[in-house]
């Protein structure tokens, strides 16, 4: 690890200026990615500034009859809350499907949702990586490349976004609240939070250099029956091949969204209109455009099983 | 803490639990910290004071701030018995509990955990004196090699209270049920912990024990 300084924040708005204005400053929460890329020297902040001291811990309701999800709540917290689990289950299933108890325990809100990508080249520091070293090449491409992504590649990245939990939040139509260094607050729907690799794959979400996020907002509860579905190489702590949240209908209407096959949860809204009609067709238009390399292929059809079982599972 | 981790299940207590979701906010990080924040730049070290609650004994270090929980435990205050396996939170052999929660000393930083009480495997019981879940993994031959244990005992330990506190897992069918202890259950829950030597059924037989009831 690469030596560096250390600080606690006091406040929200005094972390992201103390951020916007050190250079090689990071935010540590959970910690359980950092440290991790830090280790590899992957990542080197020479400055962290801890925010597990702000007040940003807690689970509460909306004016608009949803619920406000503190960006320093724990997976662990979040998946047990009462009003996630009777509420929004897909997002408790989701975050109960990723890592291990120990880090659920530890892993924040804010962090799932930045936490980077596990593509092995991504990991390997002596590998060509675009996301790591822009513009010395992508290693996944024409390499092992099983794990990674079908839709949305570039000829830069074909990496993964890891997060299970994000994938519930895509379908749930989350939004991400943020304060910017100069105390500026936002709010960045999820649709707009996570970005496809195109020619810079280095640039993974839309939060700017020293901007924090605070909470995360869901709206009002939309019912239906809510599955999680995610499909690996082990039955437990392993990232998914593919996954899918759904919240379904009586009537079969609904919305959909996977993980493990894009740069980030993968939903197309104008599909779900085929929800009714069957996994089949569902799959051909969220999967449409599809680039999958020889070893990932396996994922259209895995995709296509995966939202018929959940289907299935749904009306059951 | 001791106290409140040394908690034996009897089935009816098991079965008991609230679906209620107690789950334990309190812990969840919302301490407010005393240590005021350094503007300067040229003020900052890389060097600092942590104390640190260990099994009972507050302990004052001066770490890099690189030292990871894991290395303060072993390295600094000599208890090595948590394990550095993989120091990357894949293995769980580093599990130990701060704050009454189980997670991997290796990936987080000793300084983040100022004021913290920290259970480690000496914390739990002595060879004199065992706690049940070491008692248990004894008796039931829940290790060969060993190395995962400490870890494997601390993360039982705390899925226990996971459980009695009403936390679900993926392999819950019911959501706003209250968990049930099974085999499934517990294996869901200590997926996190990795013993090469293979020793998932007896330590899976050991914590059924302890909760108080024998394996689905």
């Amino acid at each position: 690890m690469k030596p560096f300084s250390y600080e606690r924040a006091t406040s929200a708005g005094e972390a992201a200026a103390m951020a916007g204005r050190t250079p090689g400053a990071m935010f540590i929460a959970g910690g359980t990615n950092l440290l991790d890329l830090m280790k590899l020297e992957i990542e080197a902040p020479r400055h962290l500034i801890d925010v597990n001291g702000l007040s940003l811990d807690r689970i509460e309701p909306t004016a608009e009859g949803g619920l406000r999800i503190g960006a320093l709540v724990r997976n662990t917290d979040m998946a047990a809350d009462d009003r996630v689990r009777r509420d929004y289950a897909v997002l408790s299933r989701a975050v109960l499907a990723g890592a291990s108890g120990q880090l659920r325990n530890k892993a924040t809100t804010a962090g799932n949702l930045m936490q980077r990508t596990r593509c092995a080249y991504f990991y390997d520091t002596n590998q060509p990586c675009n996301k790591r070293r822009p513009g010395s090449g992508c290693s996944a491409i024409g390499g092992v490349s099983r794990q990674h992504a079908v839709i949305g590649t570039s000829d830069a990245c074909i990496a993964t976004h890891p997060s299970d939990m994000a994938v519930a939040m895509r379908v749930l139509d989350a939004e991400i609240e943020t304060v910017r260094p100069n105390g500026q607050k936002r709010t960045i729907p999820i649709a707009d939070f996570h970005r496809l690799p195109g020619t810079t794959p280095q640039i993974e979400t839309a939060i700017d250099r020293g901007e924090l996020i605070t909470a995360v907002t869901l709206p009002k509860p939309i019912g239906g029956v809510h599955v999680y579905r995610k499909v690996r190489d082990r039955a437990s702590y392993a990232f998914a091949l593919v996954s899918v949240a759904a919240v379904v209908q009586k009537d079969g209407s609904g919305r959909v969204a996977l993980g493990g096959v894009a740069h980030r949860p993968w939903r197309i809204e104008a599909a779900e209109a085929e929800m009714p009609n069957g996994a089949k067709r569902l799959a051909e238009r969220l999967l449409a455009g599809a680039r999958p390399t020889s070893q990932n292929a396996f994922k259209l059809p895995l995709v296509e099983r995966t939202l018929g079982a959940v289907m299935t599972h749904a009306r059951t | 803490m001791n106290d409140s981790i040394r908690i034996k299940f009897s089935r009816r207590e098991l079965l008991a639990v609230g679906a209620a979701s107690a789950v334990a906010t309190e812990t969840a990080g919302a301490i407010e910290r005393t240590v005021p924040a350094r503007a300067a730049p040229a003020a900052r070290e890389a060097t600092v004071s942590v104390s640190l609650v260990v099994n009972g004994r507050r302990e004052a270090l001066r770490l890099d701030t690189r030292t990871t929980l894991l290395d303060a435990l072993r390295e600094h205050l000599k208890l090595t018995g948590t394990k550095k396996g993989c120091d990357h939170g894949q293995c769980g052999a580093c599990t130990v509990i701060v704050d009454g929660r189980r997670i991997n000393a290796c990936l987080t930083l000793a300084v983040m955990h100022d004021g913290a009480s920290v259970t480690t495997i000496e914390g739990l019981g002595t060879p004199q004196q065992m706690h049940p879940m070491q008692a248990a993994f004894v008796k039931h031959d829940g290790f060969q090699c060993g190395y995962c244990t400490p870890g494997q005992i601390c993360s039982a330990v705390a899925v226990l209270q996971e459980m009695r506190q009403g936390v679900p897992s993926h392999v819950s069918g019911d959501l706003t049920a209250r968990p049930i202890l099974s085999a499934e259950e517990l294996r869901e829950r200590m997926s996190g912990n990795i013993c090469r030597c293979g020793a998932y059924p007896n330590i899976v037989e050991a914590i059924t024990e302890v909760a108080g009831k024998t394996a689905a």
